[in-house]
C-alpha cells in the first residue's frame, strides 16, 4: 500500500512550527518510514499538488492568501491547522485591535498602499479545518501523536480540561497564589503547563479549552486586583480571534 | 508555467548557486511575480521562481535574459505577508514586549527576544547582574548552535550534494545525517535547559530571568556539549572536505554586525562595519537606513556600497581575530 502523501505550507506566521517538526530530530526519521512529503518548502525543494494531508501553519491576513489557501483545501483530503496562528489566529490577532491603517502607516508610512492587507485570522475563517495541532510553539511530540492518530484514519483527540490540571500534576504554585495572573483557567491543556513550569504564566496559546467560563476567569481574574487593560491586554495575547478577547 | 533555475546560464546575474534544482512552484496568488506570458523574442530566456525552497521565509527570484544574453532584470522579491509588529507593541507592558516580538521568527527567537529586553533595559535604566549576561550568552550560543546546523545541514548541504532534501539525504548518508541530527539535539537541549525552551522562551524577563537552571542541569549541560564535539568536529570536516563545490560568487560588500574589544560579538558591543566607523548602539538608526519598494514587504537597507549584509558571515568577518582557538582552527580547516 502506498504511503500516504503529506505536505506543509505556511502563511503569516513563524515558521516555529515547522521547526518543531525538524526538532524531533530522530523521530522524524521513523516519522518519514510511513509517510511521503511531497512538499515542504522550509527543508525540500520538490512540490507536487497530489497530497493527502495538509499541515498549514500561519494565519490569512491578506486576500491573495485566501485564494492559495482554497487550493491547498481542494487539493488535500485532510487540512489540518499547525500551531496557533493556524487554529485560532495567535500573536496576528494583535493588530486587529487597531484602526487598519493606524498599523499599515505605523509600519509603511505613505508606502502602506503597496501592501494589501487586512484582519488577521485563523484557517477556519476562510475554509473547513479537519483537525488542529494548538500551541505557540507546537510541542513535536503532540504533533507526532496527532499524526498518528491521522493516518490510522482516527480523528485526532486534544485534551479538553483546562491547563490548571496539568499545572496541578507538575506541582506548581498557582499563579494566582502569588499575585499574578494566568490564563491557564480557561486554556486547553496538553502542554503539561510548560509555561508555568517555566517560572512564566499561561498566555493561552493552545486557544479556549471547550466550556471556558468567561464570566467567571473575568471575576477570578479581578480579584486578583490587576486593572482592566492589564486583563484585556492578556486575553488579546493569543485569543484576538475570541470572545474573550473583547 | 515558470521555468526551472536548473540549466540557465547567467552571465552576469547575481544569483543563486548555479547547481540549485528549486522547482518552479505554481502560485496563481502572488500579485507582484511576472507575468507568466513567453518571452516575445525567441531566444530570450526568462526565470521565475516562486517561494524559493529552502530558505527561512517566502522569497521569489524574478530574472529576465535579452536574446543577446543581457541581464535585463535581475530582482529578489519578498512576498511574504506582513503581520505589523511595531504598531502591536504600542501601548503594552514592559514585560510583554519580549514575547510578543519572540513570535518574529521561531528560528531566531531568543535572538528577538535578547534584542528586545536590551532595548527595554536600556529604554528603563535597568542594569543586569553578571549572572544574567552570562545565562543570555549561553542562549545566543544555544539558538546558534541550532540555527547554524539547521542552515548547514537542512538548508544547504543538500544543494552541495545535489539532492532535493535532508530527507533523500537520511536515505544515502543516514551516518552523517545521524551524527548532524544529534547535534541539534543536544542544541535544543541546551535552550531548553537556560531558558526552557528553542522556539519562544518563558524564562527571560527585563532585569533577568523568572526561572534559573538548576546546578544539575547546568552540570548535564558541560557533559553534553564536551560529548557533542566530535560530532561538530565531523562537521567540519565533512564541508571542509566539499568546500570546492560551494560556487564562486564575490561581490563588493559592506559586512554590519556588533564588535567589541574583549570577545567575538554577539550580545552586545558596538556596531561595526567593514566599510564604515563604528557606532554605539544607540544610534542603530544611522546604520539601518531602511527604505521601502513596491516588490518586498520586508524593508530594505543601504549603507556604504549596493551590498550589505549581516548574520553570522559578517559576524565572522568583523570578529575572526576573537574566535577561540578550536573554532579558530576550524575556520582554518574550512579555508576561510
Amino acid at each position: 500500500m502506498a504511503k500516504p502523501k503529506i505536505a506543509f505550507f505556511d502563511f503569516a506566521g513563524c515558521e516555529g512550527d515547522q521547526l518543531q517538526i525538524a526538532n524531533l530530530e530522530e523521530r522524524l526519521l521513523d516519522i518519514l518510514d510511513h509517510v511521503e512529503v511531497v512538499s515542504f518548502r522550509e527543508v525540500a525543494t520538490r512540490h507536487s499538488d497530489d497530497y493527502d494531508v495538509a499541515f498549514v501553519e500561519g494565519s490569512i491576513t491578506r486576500p491573495e492568501d485566501e485564494i492559495r489557501l482554497r487550493e491547498i483545501r481542494k487539493n488535500a483530503k485532510v487540512l489540518v491547522a499547525l500551531g496557533a496562528c493556524a487554529a485560532i489566529g495567535g500573536i496576528n490577532c494583535l493588530k486587529n485591535f487597531l484602526a487598519e491603517n493606524v498599523y499599515r502607516e505605523e509600519v509603511y508610512g505613505n508606502s502602506a498602499r503597496w501592501f494589501p492587507t487586512y484582519a488577521a485570522r485563523p484557517l477556519k475563517s476562510v475554509v473547513h479545518v479537519d483537525a488542529e495541532i494548538p500551541g505557540c510553539p507546537i510541542d513535536p511530540n503532540e504533533f507526532a501523536r496527532i499524526t498518528k492518530e491521522l493516518l490510522l484514519g482516527r480523528d485526532p483527540w486534544i485534551p479538553d480540561f483546562p491547563v490548571c490540571v496539568e499545572c496541578k500534576m507538575a506541582g506548581n504554585i498557582c499563579r494566582y497564589e502569588m499575585g499574578r495572573m494566568c490564563l491557564g483557567i480557561i486554556t486547553r491543556a496538553g502542554c503539561n503547563a510548560a509555561c508555568v513550569s517555566e517560572g512564566a504564566h499561561c498566555w493561552g496559546c493552545r486557544g479556549l479549552v471547550p466550556g471556558a467560563n468567561l464570566d467567571a476567569a473575568r471575576i477570578v481574574m479581578d480579584r486578583a486586583g490587576s486593572d482592566r487593560k492589564a486583563t484585556q491586554d492578556l486575553l488579546r495575547f493569543f485569543l484576538g480571534d475570541t470572545g474573550a478577547a473583547l | 508555467m515558470a521555468k526551472t533555475a536548473a540549466e540557465k546560464k547567467k552571465p552576469t546575474a547575481k544569483a543563486a548557486a548555479p547547481a540549485k534544482k528549486t522547482a518552479a512552484k505554481s502560485s496563481p496568488s502572488t500579485p507582484i511575480s511576472v507575468p507568466e506570458a513567453p518571452p516575445a523574442v525567441p531566444g530570450a530566456k526568462k526565470v521565475h521562481v516562486h517561494y524559493l525552497t529552502r530558505v527561512e521565509g517566502h522569497g521569489n527570484i524574478v530574472v529576465d535574459v535579452e536574446a543577446d544574453g543581457t541581464v535585463s532584470t535581475c530582482r529578489w522579491e519578498v512576498p511574504e505577508a506582513p503581520r505589523f509588529f511595531e504598531a502591536m507593541l504600542v501601548g503594552r507592558d514592559y514585560r510583554d514586549v519580549h514575547h510578543i516580538v519572540s513570535r518574529i521568527c521561531g528560528i531566531c527567537a531568543i535572538g528577538h527576544q535578547l534584542a528586545s529586553l536590551q532595548a527595554t533595559e536600556d529604554a528603563l535604566n535597568i542594569h543586569v547582574s553578571e549572572q544574567t549576561h552570562i545565562l543570555r550568552r549561553l542562549a545566543l550560543h544555544a539558538e546558534n548552535m541550532q540555527s547554524h546546523l539547521l542552515h548547514i545541514a537542512y538548508l544547504v548541504l543538500p544543494d552541495l550534494m545535489g539532492v532535493d532534501s535532508v530527507l533523500a539525504l537520511a536515505q544515502t548518508h543516514k551516518d552523517a545525517v545521524l551524527k548532524f541530527i544529534a547535534a541539534r539535539r543536544v542544541s535544543n537541549e541546551f535552550s531548553r535547559i537556560i531558558c526552557g525552551r528553542t522556539t519562544h522562551p518563558q524564562r527571560m524577563t527585563p532585569g533577568g530571568f523568572m526561572q534559573f537552571p538548576d546546578t544539575e542541569g547546568l552540570v548535564n549541560l558541560r557533559t553534553m556539549l564536551t560529548q557533542s564535539l566530535p560530532n561538530l568536529e565531523f562537521a567540519v570536516d565533512f564541508f571542509a572536505g566539499i568546500m570546492d563545490r560551494f560556487p564562486h560568487f564575490e561581490r563588493d560588500t559592506e559586512y554590519v554586525g556588533l564588535v567589541s574589544p574583549a570577545e567575538y560579538a554577539m550580545y552586545w558591543g558596538e556596531i561595526g562595519s567593514t566599510r564604515d566607523e563604528r557606532r554605539p548602539v544607540r544610534q542603530y538608526r544611522n546604520m539601518t537606513r531602511e527604505y521601502i519598494i513596491p516588490t518586498s514587504t520586508a524593508k530594505w537597507t543601504k549603507n556604504q556600497t549596493d551590498s550589505y549584509m549581516v548574520g553570522a558571515l559578517a559576524r565572522f568577518n568583523l570578529n575572526a581575530e576573537h574566535l577561540r582557538p578550536m573554532a579558530g582552527a576550524a575556520a582554518q580547516r574550512m579555508g576561510v
